[in-house]
């Protein structure tokens, strides 16, 4: 099963100024191997399969926009859709919501962090980039109550340094590190 | 937080007192909604919720209704829309009476949008449109034909790029920061209740509707309802599905043919 073969997860979540952070990761990560990556990004328009062709541009490792109750495999990048919540399931699964959006988001950092956690308890890495919103600070919490482990980008490093210094000042962050430590840390160097 | 054992208390509870059944719907949505209901209903504890539900009949409604998304708008996907239009209308326009049928309509602008469409393409009058939900207040709602005012521009912008060429505005009046949508387009539209997880085919179809409901069931659900429409769909009629939901890995979709690349509509073909 794909539980047991799943070792890691980092999940990453990013708003306002996190693209090219997210472009410099990207760029920078060895195979996964037994772990899996998933992306929230806030962005504005509906139809952009564009980020994924993007983001495929970047590495070697598949990147994947989520289809609805897709098995989570090790080895993979996982999009979040635009306007769809992403939600994990215990059983590895993804789901999708399109419920109210949460912090004026859809996806919301928050939803899929706080599932993940549920879901994947120390296996999980929550990481938070840039960004000029509250999302993401709750969803690293229950993150750590669950057992995982967070990392905030250091703000000084952010575009717009809100998001993470946000994270930061309620207690959420295990690790803050700059674009190249994130990397890094990934890749367990 | 609430414990999936606690969870699973409480829907077998609603299954087996009131009928309606939700324990095959996806674990994490559902997680969510109850600790939403939780909070905003103000129950001090999990065992408070579950007494009120067990003892008064009366909050089955609301529970329901909290439990479910509703969340729509109208011409939501604007380009479903315009391929609704260029590529299904006109098979549809052939027929001598269209029927639609809406499943999981919600407050109703998605199939407001449509008669909309079936007017503009001048075969609203031989047409009827069927639109069902479990959720009696959204139901109510969408039998009113009022939405809010603030919604109409994001509405207008929509239907412009669903290739509306008229003014929107034409098809409501508006009073109190409250819009009403013409008569004439909600006289071709049923609203009824029907579950799509216990409740049986109630007609025949040449387009059946199903959007963004799917992705909040199991497989096992899912494959049910995919095969209620199978029932309820003529030979040649169109399935339309949510942007993010797929007759893929369906039994039936073998005798079903995706008619665009993108958008998600299928025809059966036999
Ligand atoms: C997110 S709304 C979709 C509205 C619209 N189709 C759209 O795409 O904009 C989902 C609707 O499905 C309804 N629903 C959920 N479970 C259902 C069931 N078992 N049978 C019928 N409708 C259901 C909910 O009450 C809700 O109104």
């Amino acid at each position: 099963m794909a539980q047991d073969e799943i070792k890691k997860v980092f999940v990453i979540g990013g708003s306002s100024g996190s693209f090219d952070v997210l472009l410099y990761l990207l760029a920078r990560l060895q195979p996964l191997d037994a772990a899996a990556i998933v992306i929230v990004l806030h962005r504005k328009s509906g139809y952009d399969t564009a980020l994924i062709e993007v983001f495929s541009y970047r590495t070697g490792i598949t990147v994947k926009e989520v289809d609805e109750k897709e098995p989570m495999l090790p080895g993979f990048i996982y999009v979040a859709p635009a306007n769809y919540h992403l939600l994990i399931e215990k059983d590895y699964t993804f789901s999708l919501d399109v419920s109210e959006r949460i912090n004026y988001s859809r996806p919301s950092i928050d939803v899929c962090f706080e599932t993940a956690a549920e879901a994947f308890g120390q296996k999980l890495f929550g990481i938070l980039l840039s960004g000029s919103n509250i999302d993401g600070t709750h969803g690293l919490e229950t993150i750590r109550q669950f057992g995982g482990t967070t990392i905030v980008q250091n703000p000084q490093t952010a575009e717009s340094p809100f998001m993470p210094q946000q994270a930061i000042n309620n207690g959420a962050a295990d690790y803050v590190l700059e674009p190249e430590g994130i990397a890094r840390f990934i890749n367990g160097e | 937080m609430i414990s999936d054992e606690q969870i699973e208390l409480l829907l077998n509870d609603v299954l087996e007192l009131y009928g309606y059944d939700f324990t095959n719907y996806t674990k994490a949505s559902i997680k969510r909604r109850i600790n939403r209901i939780l909070a905003v209903d103000r129950f001090p504890s999990f065992a408070e919720l579950r007494y009120r539900l067990r003892n008064d009949k009366t909050y089955l409604n609301r529970f329901v209704e909290a439990i479910s998304v509703n969340v729509t708008e109208m011409f939501r996907d604007p380009q479903f829309f315009r391929i609704l239009k260029e590529k299904v209308l006109p098979h549809l326009a052939t027929y001598p009476y269209i029927r639609i049928w809406h499943a999981g309509c919600s407050t109703g602008e998605e199939v407001y949008s449509m008669a909309i469409l079936l007017k503009e393409a001048n075969l609203l009058h031989k047409s009827l449109l069927y639109a069902t939900d479990i959720n009696q207040e959204v139901l109510e709602k969408a039998r009113q034909g009022v939405f809010s005012l603030s919604n109409m521009k994001q509405y207008s912008e929509n239907y412009i790029l669903s290739g509306g060429i008229k003014a929107f505005s034409d098809y409501y009046i508006t009073t109190n920061g409250h819009v009403k949508f013409n008569e004439e387009l909600r006289r071709k539209i049923i609203f009824a209740m029907h579950n799509l997880v216990s409740d049986r085919s109630f007609n025949e179809f040449q387009l059946i509707l199903c959007r963004n409901v799917l992705i909040y069931f199991d497989k096992h659900l899912q494959d049910r309802a995919i095969g209620l429409f199978d029932e309820s769909l003529e030979t040649l009629g169109y399935l339309a599905l949510g942007a993010k939901e797929t007759l893929r890995f369906a039994p039936i979709e073998k005798n079903y043919k995706q008619i665009d690349g993108k958008e998600k509509i299928w025809r059966k073909m036999k």
